[in-house]
């Protein structure tokens, strides 16, 4: 059997500023199999983020280990590409150069990086922005650029932290289709920290519900609508129970 | 749109021109003796009748401006970069660059003039340590001043230390770089020519000194408006490299 795209074990996270000490993350277990869409819920400010920088191999975890194609490593930087919440594009490149900024990382020449992004533009319909300053673009916009410079630097395991957590509902639902559209198309394993239990409901194959801090993993629900998702999903009878059901779950967790 | 920016000028220069005529007008009244202040008429006239002598005197001050101003910028942004490197060197640097501006030039240049001599090295001295400190406190903040999930985000790409001050933390610093040139570009001029004052062979600063000791006011006044032309030359020059340089920070679209 293949190894799964991710795999998280017994993972903790304690934060220490110099007498105090401040527990994160509770042992988390977590699995995100090949080309699988899993989501991750829970109240706000539980260490969902830290364990996102944890699998991004921007902080280390206090114990556990954590394993990307089968392969336990403490380096997991560049094995995933990450986004935020903010589109972080940088001002002075243009779309197409914000869209290739891993490919300079990796230093790709810069012909054929220019040559890749503007073709994944073209792909997913932004080609007539590629010469765009992000300052020109919408909030809706600079979300998509953002996602497709993530798509770009590592396609195969995303993780996006609430990527559209600041948009209008409405924006919010165009890209929630366009991402699954970019998921479909690059057969991507996608790990997804979301807030809206709605959204994780339309998006995912599996949800991991999260409790208060120390975070540790309250509930594994599989979501079985049908695929391609379409947004009526939403209102079937088992989207509204199961919606019902998390939101109770998140309610009890939150404090005031 | 050009000719609104024009207009936007135009109660500066009615006001320049008032005080103008009104000085024309006082001493032409004979209120005030044309040696001790030569009318704004004769002034021109003045640079008009030794154009050839203040040409040759305003090249070598020219010359000693931007070249100073060089040495300054290499010396601005490196003292930037090494602030920005570690903690420990800031620590280090700081106070010592701040103590460094409280050392009065004054004192400093005939000393300058006894170590290297009476060439144009000591004037670019001169010119660099009037220029530097505004250079590396722009820009330096301006490194200091990327997002903190910027970086997070370039580490997730694994790029390096060198990689992310070169893509991300050194274009993101080139706006503060260019407000600290600007303030920069306007003493530059003045700094040459106190360099020139305190001995020299040739100059704007030599050549007011001259022309002081034999009572020319004119010329003295002459030396002053090309002085001030030459500074707003500079600082003009350096608002228009601005905006071809950082083209995404005036306007949105690129231009090709």
């Amino acid at each position: 059997m293949d190894s799964p795209k991710l795999l998280v074990q017994g993972v903790t996270k304690t934060f220490r500023t110099g007498r105090q000490r401040l527990d994160v993350l509770a042992s988390i277990d977590l699995v995100v199999a090949a080309g699988e869409f899993v989501s991750v819920i829970g109240p706000s400010g539980c260490g969902k983020s830290t364990l996102f920088n944890i699998i991004a191999g921007i902080e280390k975890p206090t114990s556990g280990t954590i394993a990307i194609d089968g392969e336990a490593s403490t380096i997991l930087a560049g094995k995933t590409g990450y986004m935020l919440q903010q589109p972080l594009l940088l001002p002075w490149r243009t779309v197409e150069e914000n869209v290739m900024l891993g490919l300079d990382v990796r230093h790709v020449p810069r012909k054929k990086a220019r040559y890749e992004a503007y073709e994944l533009l073209k792909r997913f319909r932004l080609a007539e922005f590629a010469q765009h300053y992000p300052s020109t673009l919408s909030g809706g916009m600079r979300q998509r650029v953002a996602l497709l410079r993530t798509v770009l630097f590592n396609n195969s395991f995303l993780l996006l932290d609430e990527p559209f957590g600041a948009l209008d509902a409405l924006t919010r639902l165009s890209c929630q289709m366009w991402l699954l559209d970019l998921w479909h198309e690059f057969h991507s394993s996608v790990l997804f920290i979301t807030h809206d239990v709605r959204e994780a409901i339309l998006l995912s194959d599996r949800i991991y519900v999260l409790s208060a801090r120390p975070a540790r993993v309250l509930r594994i629900v599989d979501v079985n609508l049908p695929r391609p998702r379409q947004p009526e999903h939403l209102a079937l009878n088992q989207s509204v129970q199961l919606e019902q059901e998390l939101m109770s779950i998140l309610m009890k967790e939150q404090s005031i | 749109m050009k000719l609104r920016r024009l207009a936007g000028y135009g109660p500066a220069f009615v006001l320049a021109v008032t005080l103008l005529v009104l000085w024309e007008l006082y001493v032409r009244a004979g209120l005030i003796s044309v040696q001790v202040l030569p009318a704004p008429t004769s002034i021109v006239q003045g640079l008009i009748d030794n154009w050839n002598v203040i040409y040759d005197n305003t090249i070598q001050t020219l010359l000693e401006t931007v070249l100073g101003m060089g040495i300054a910028i290499l010396l601005g942004l490196m003292l930037a970069i090494m602030l920005d490197i570690s903690s420990w060197l800031r620590r280090a640097i700081y106070p010592l660059l701040v103590t460094s501006q409280t050392i009065p030039i004054i004192a400093l240049a005939p000393l300058l003039l006894i170590w290297i001599g009476y060439d144009i090295r000591p004037k670019l001295i001169v010119v660099a340590l009037f220029c530097f400190f505004p250079i590396a406190i722009a820009c330096a903040d301006g490194l200091a001043s990327a997002e903190p999930e910027l970086l997070n985000l370039l580490r997730s790409m694994r790029a390096s230390r060198w990689q992310i001050l070169w893509l991300v933390r050194l274009p993101g610093s080139m706006p503060a770089f260019f407000s600290g040139l600007r303030i920069a570009a306007t003493y530059s001029v003045i700094a040459a020519i106190f360099g020139e004052y305190v001995g020299g062979e040739k100059g704007l600063g030599i050549y007011m000194q001259r022309a002081a000791n034999s009572f020319a006011t004119v010329q003295v006044f002459a030396a002053i408006l090309v002085t001030a032309v030459l500074s707003l030359l500079l600082f003009g020059l350096v608002s228009v490299i601005e905006r071809i340089a950082l083209p995404w920070y005036h306007g949105s679209v690129a231009r090709w």
